[in-house]
């Protein structure tokens, strides 16, 4: 294959992985912004999503596309109702303290992960796709299900981003993010806002896996590259700004699909963690973001 | 921290070291070979509690610094032929020149960006220990080979793969590492750490430079643990690479929390008890990061100032 088409592939790989790196990217952003918890388990609730996506489509069985839409469904209620239960035990208690959440929800990301082991088994585990149709294109054939991924998250991202722009609920989260005392004396519920932010973010990140899991396996470790992927989008995108996110996710993913595929992974994941550490380091506020108060 | 006579602070501590002398001839096989395993990691949780204790800086990325000295130790004994006491210092060197660079970085954020940059570099440090798989092993990482953790002094040769010896090493370098934390906590800067940890902006406002104190905490710090990990590759033999994973950064934490953040004896407490619930609940089941996660939440939500915190809040002003 010459060079164009190859950069080609690449790039379709890379708008791949940005597509399911800014729904998840999305949930954390959210979780963050809301409620300054830093959400360590945000990567095994992605983890849960893809381990029920494969639980649920060999329970129902027939058409891969039958199972695949009742997971699409399905997985991110129950991991939603997970994160539901685990914020109103633990976070709220801890009365969302920035550091004491941080080591709760290291605590959470074992159990989650333990469990998973227990039940799920140490095997990486395929879901089929719902459609196996393969776009012809001039040089290569490509998966048209990967293709309907973009379109998918694409569709969420835009959802989101009228929820949380035009709708009473978009508002009154962004009355809690920009100073939560004040909200709560305006009558905003705080505790049930940040108690569905917390769900809504762990839901993003399920509904993510769902879609990745049909090209990548389930398994009980694969929480761990998109949980620290994901860190480094919200950084790089500025905190709360879901603009940020989305075009941090694209540079992100785009450039780990073309470096990986040029260049050795380690030394593109090398540089790509250097890099962000640094522009932690020097520019705080993301490249993106206002600085914050 | 009441103005108790130092001598009893002092006494209880030679008290506790002299203990751990007893136990050596007392313990039977096993548990002697674990509580010296246990003594060089409480080493790492004190270096750990130096920082996350006393200045208050959650540090998700301490295993950079154990990874430091073990791999400076490890490959300064596999690849360069370099003896024992030699390649001791040279994983120390490698962890304070390693803490030095990190804080002059992390240390211009706070709070959870602080978390997270020095997750990142840990991150940095276990891929480029994966990438440079031709010197340190990989993921196999590398065995220390028997000859090359021998001691001698002119006639007196000391063998660190025999039990009594490797003991005795550990509980040299936990004492010495007790005292010198002891001292510090109790001196003037440790004072100083203690009042950034409290309130930093009123520290900044007496007149002290609460970045270069910060800085030079994280390089004591980072040097604490790199001796950790340079003691450990040289007594127990074995350098890997899962000893510079996230895992081994959240364990430090998980010992120091348990213990008590802020005493000069938690560090050791939490290493003592962590160890012997999983010894013990590996015996039933094998879901230890089930029990390390439970253990964590529980801490949070119920202990927050752990055994020996709660100890010094109830009863024992004094305890430093």
């Amino acid at each position: 294959m010459h060079f164009g088409p190859h950069l080609l592939l690449a790039a379709l790989e890379g708008l791949v992985t940005s597509a399911v790196l800014a729904l998840t990217a999305l949930g954390l952003s959210l979780v963050f912004g809301v409620m300054r918890v830093v959400n360590v388990a945000h990567g095994e609730f992605f983890m849960l999503g893809a381990v029920l996506a494969w639980a649920i489509t060999t329970a129902i069985g027939g058409h891969p596309a039958l199972g695949f839409l009742a997971a699409l469904v399905i997985a991110p209620l129950i991991v939603g109702a997970i994160a539901l239960v685990a914020e109103r035990l633990v976070l709220r208690r801890l009365n969302y303290n920035p550091e004491a959440t941080i080591v709760a929800t290291i605590g959470m990301l074992y159990i989650i992960q333990q469990l998973a082991l227990t039940f799920y088994g140490p095997e990486a585990r395929p879901v089929e796709p719902p459609f196996s149709y393969r776009i012809l294109l001039p040089w290569f054939g490509y998966s048209g299900y990967k293709l309907s991924i973009i379109a998918a998250s694409a569709l969420i991202l835009i959802a989101s981003w009228l929820v949380l722009t035009r709708t009473r609920i978009g508002l009154i989260m962004r009355a809690t993010q920009y100073d939560s005392e004040t909200a709560q004396a305006f009558g905003i519920p705080v505790g049930r806002v940040y108690g569905g932010v917390f769900a809504l973010g762990a839901m993003l990140a399920a509904i993510a896996a769902v879609l990745i899991v049909p090209i990548s396996q389930a398994h009980y470790l694969m929480g761990q590259d998109p949980l620290l992927l994901s860190f480094i989008v919200v950084i790089i995108g500025g905190l709360g700004s879901l603009r940020g996110t989305v075009v941090a996710a694209v540079l992100i993913g785009m450039s780990d699909g073309i470096v990986s595929m040029f260049f050795s992974p380690t030394l593109a994941k090398i540089i790509a963690t250097l890099l962000v550490a640094m522009v932690l380091v020097f520019r705080p506020q993301g490249l993106f973001g206002t600085a914050s108060r | 921290m009441s103005e108790a006579s130092p001598a009893k602070a002092y006494a209880l501590h030679l008290g506790v070291i002299a203990l751990l002398f007893v136990l050596s001839f007392l313990l039977p096989d096993y548990y002697h070979g674990l509580l010296a395993r246990i003594m060089v990691l409480a080493v790492f949780a004190m270096g750990y509690n130096m920082l996350f204790g006393y200045v208050g800086l959650l540090s998700l990325g301490h295993a950079m610094f154990f990874g430091a000295g073990l791999y400076g130790a490890g490959l300064a004994v596999i690849q360069l032929g370099w003896g024992v006491p030699l390649a001791f210092v040279s994983g120390i060197a490698c962890g304070a020149v390693l803490a030095l660079m990190i804080g002059l970085l992390a240390l211009r954020t706070t709070g959870v960006a602080f978390m997270i940059v020095t997750m990142m570099f840990a991150q940095v440090f276990s891929l480029l220990i994966l990438y440079f798989a031709s010197w340190t092993g990989g993921d196999q990482g590398m065995v220390v080979p028997q000859p090359a953790r021998v001691l001698s002094f002119g006639a007196t040769v000391l063998d660190l793969t025999n039990p009594t010896v490797r003991y005795m090493s550990a509980l040299a370098l936990f004492s010495i590492v007790l005292l010198i934390t002891l001292a510090i906590v109790r001196s003037r800067y440790g004072r100083v750490l203690v009042a950034i940890r409290e309130n930093e902006e009123r520290t900044k406002m007496l007149g002290y430079d609460t970045f270069s104190n910060k800085l030079i905490a994280v390089v004591i710090s980072g040097t604490i643990c790199a001796a950790s990990g340079a003691a450990y590759a040289l007594l127990f033999g074995y350098v890997g690479s899962s000893f510079a994973s996230v895992q081994y950064s959240i364990l430090p934490l998980l010992w120091v929390l348990l213990g008590g953040a802020a005493t000069t004896l938690g560090p050791l407490i939490g290493t003592v008890f962590m160890y012997y619930v999983i010894d013990i609940t590996s015996g039933y089941t094998s879901a230890y990061l089930l029990i390390v996660g439970i253990a964590l939440i529980l801490l949070v939500l119920f202990f927050p100032k752990g055994i020996l915190g709660s100890i010094r809040q109830r009863w024992l002003g004094w305890l430093p």
